[in-house]
């Protein structure tokens, strides 16, 4: 017999030949990353019919008048400081929460829950923030289909679309950073009942990460289109 | 078996990734970069030195590299193997063709049912 194997008999150890997975992620982080594709497509579709809107209308709100104050501080005059923070504020919970993967990746529970608990921190003080702003362009008259009086004749067109768009997007985003905050509950609790310590991974801890970097990354987007373009 | 092998490589992989170091790197970065927004909008639009056109250029700019920071290193994606790399960042383009799709429409509402 010849005992040279031909081209066909080889055994092939590339990424697509089979018996392993070529993402090689696990499943979970694998559908997390399909589910964020998916979130990507849905605040995409918002934002950009924001711009389809904003494209088509004569006159549109300025965003440094809209938005010039610090709710509690000064009414107005400070175009872009509130909201700077707010995002100084997620960009930092997001700090956190790779900090939390990292020590997760050492085994290191106690810095693992320490760092949690700074991303929960961080997630409670956005929302928080959020709710000044809401309540603040509330009492300026801005709200689902309303709109302040300064607002006349065809002005009126691109305040309403904007009042709208700003509450639904920018609602939308808010409702993602709520449910993020009690997944990393959840998580904290888990890390805090030794479930990952037992498992022996704090895959989970990346998992959850993942969905909160994505609410930071489309703060990103919301930040520039609504706040700055 | 060579799986056992590749797993303990990539491992090795991603604790080379994402070090505390680096982490505060990219961080540093992504507030660099929105520093450099908020220069744009209160004094350099202001000022009249760059028009509004370069202006937003500039931020959607600006927005795409703090976006790649994000997910490359904060979501680790830079690390992780060619197929999902390629599978998740490819799917964005039908985000492009829907801008450009929309961006058309709504230009054409503007001129026409102004």
């Amino acid at each position: 017999m010849n005992t040279t194997v031909s081209k066909l008999d080889e055994i092939r150890t590339d990424a697509w030949s089979g018996g392993k997975s070529p993402f090689a992620v696990e499943y979970g982080k694998l559908m997390m990353w399909f589910f964020l594709l998916s979130d990507a497509f849905t605040f995409s579709a918002f934002l950009i019919y924001y711009g389809a809107q904003r494209f088509s209308k004569i006159s549109w709100p300025d965003p440094d008048v809209v938005f010039q104050s610090i709710p509690g501080i000064a009414d107005h005059g400070f175009p872009l400081v509130f909201v700077g923070i707010m995002t100084f504020i997620l960009i930092m919970s997001s700090v956190t929460m790779v900090l939390a993967v990292e020590a997760g990746h050492r085994n290191s529970k106690r810095e693992v829950v320490w760092w949690m608990i700074a991303t929960i921190i961080g997630g409670l003080m956005f929302l928080g923030c959020q709710a000044l702003e809401w309540s603040h362009l509330h009492h300026e008259g801005y709200w689902w289909g309303s709109f302040p009086a300064s607002y006349t004749g065809l002005d009126t067109v691109g305040a309403l679309q904007f009042a709208n768009l700003f509450f639904t997007i920018t609602g939308f985003h808010g409702f993602h950073v709520f449910t993020g905050v009690v997944i990393n509950i959840i998580i904290l609790l888990m890390v805090l009942a030794n479930v990952f310590q037992k498992s022996g991974s704090y895959l989970m801890v990346e998992k959850v990460g993942l969905y909160w970097h994505f609410v930071d990354l489309v703060w990103v987007f919301v930040f520039t289109f609504f706040y700055l373009v | 078996m060579s799986a056992e092998h590749t797993t303990h490589d990539e491992h090795a992989a991603e604790h080379e990734g994402m070090t505390k170091k680096k982490i505060w790197q990219v961080f540093f970065y992504l507030l660099g970069i929105t520093a450099v927004e908020f220069f744009i909008a209160l004094y350099l639009l202001p000022k009249g030195i760059v028009g509004h056109g370069i202006g937003n250029f500039a931020y959607i700019v600006l927005t795409l590299v703090k976006a790649f920071y994000i997910v490359a290193y904060f979501m680790h994606l830079k690390f992780e193997k060619f197929a999902l790399k390629t599978g998740i960042t490819v799917s964005l383009v039908f985000i492009i063709y829907f801008i450009v799709l929309m961006l058309i429409e709504g230009n054409y509402q503007f001129i026409h049912m102004n």
